[in-house]
């Protein structure tokens, strides 16, 4: 059933941000401490498990399947409703380390090819 | 007129699902028959959300961007914190251990060396531009990772609206230099085979950007960049707000 996967997607959810919360009050940061990061780690091992069980059916991945497509349009929300006239001031910021570390990063693939071939 | 406006009170996320909808479908129609498909949808498409969040900021004088306008107050659901978190990680569903192991060492070191490159090149910049505090630098730095890590970050740290706001431009600009650059670099820097597709997909990891970037350079290029760009968000969404936060705050 469909609403396995999101349940599942959901019990990764609630463990990764509790964890992320805990880890917060332990180390005094008054902040989730990557608690998205934990949930997508639970997901990625919990879903190696099923799938090499077989457990995991064509209608429990497509409840998974349907929030990892709606993510863009999330983030469309998401920025539609962010305070970007403050933010306008400091565009260039944005376009500065939107694009410099870019530059730098084309410049060193062939570094790290060769690296790795080696 | 009285009804409409007390039924859009009531159903105001459902209204938001068809708006977003609209904008996909117009950031996709542009990307198709403007930019013959080298300009990402997603980036037009976020880049549409934040115009549309300095309209709303324009026209309120308030702090939620378009979802200030009262009838558009369902974007805030849909954009929230909790779905948007929610959605994010599963994204993580396309990625499994087999995967991490087909991408073994090369995808492990492009990855760390890509995030920290981003990372530490967008918090400088943050800091030369004048940013003192660790939660903005930080969440500056992850915006220059991705533009769903910026958010993540600042959302976690506790940043501020208009900081968050910059960390998703700063990934939206990375997206778009990643898709429109790519192709007329390429051969520069040796990106025609599987090998440094998927270095190029892990040091630069904007998921949208690595595959117009690779498409427009070589279709077959495709899989490889995303296989390792698939972990990027994920790791930079573990990392960010964690020890790359204690390390900044520890030398502001």
């Amino acid at each position: 059933m469909i609403i396995y996967g999101v349940a599942l997607l959901a019990l990764c959810y609630i463990g990764g941000q509790l964890l992320g919360d805990w880890l917060g009050i332990l180390l005094h940061a008054n902040a989730n401490v990557g608690g998205v990061g934990f949930a997508m780690l639970f997901l990625i091992l919990i879903n190696s498990w099923l799938e090499k069980k077989g457990y995991l059916d064509e209608l429990t991945s497509s409840g998974l399947r349907f929030w990892s497509q709606m993510y863009i349009p999330i983030v469309v929300a998401m920025a539609a409703t962010q305070n970007v006239k403050a933010a306008f001031s400091s565009g260039m910021v944005a376009i500065l380390a939107g694009f410099i570390p870019v530059l730098i990063s084309f410049a060193i693939i062939p570094v790290i090819s060769r690296l790795i071939k080696s | 007129m009285e009804i409409i406006t007390k039924f859009i009170d009531k159903n105001g996320l459902i209204l938001a699902f068809l708006i977003v909808g609209i904008i996909l479908f117009i950031s996709d129609q542009i990307s198709r028959i403007v930019f013959n498909k080298k300009f990402p949808t997603p980036a037009l498409a976020i880049i549409i959300g934040l115009v549309l969040a300095y309209v709303g900021g324009a026209i309120t004088h308030g702090e939620k961007g378009i979802s200030d306008i009262k009838w558009l107050s369902g974007m805030g659901t849909l954009g929230g914190n909790m779905l948007r978190d929610f959605a994010i990680v599963s994204t993580a569903f396309g990625a499994s251990i087999a995967l991490i192991k087909k991408s073994g060492l090369i995808g492990a070191i492009s990855l760390i060396i890509g995030i920290l490159l981003s990372f530490t090149i967008g918090l400088s910049i943050a800091w030369l531009m004048g940013y003192r505090d660790a939660i903005s630098l930080t969440t500056i730095g992850a915006g220059a990772c991705t533009y769903i890590v910026g958010p993540v970050t600042g959302a976690a740290l506790g940043a501020g609206s208009d900081v968050i706001a910059l960390s998703i431009a700063t990934g939206v600009v990375k997206v778009v230099t990643v898709a429109l650059i790519t192709p007329v670099i390429a051969k520069r820097i040796g990106l025609d085979n599987s090998r440094s597709a998927m270095v190029f997909g892990g040091i630069m990891g904007t998921n949208a950007g690595v595959m117009a970037g690779l498409a427009a350079t070589d279709p077959k290029l495709v899989p490889y960049g995303a296989m390792t760009a698939t972990f990027y968000t994920g790791l930079g969404c573990l990392v960010c707000p964690s020890l790359f936060y204690f390390l900044v705050k520890g030398m502001v």
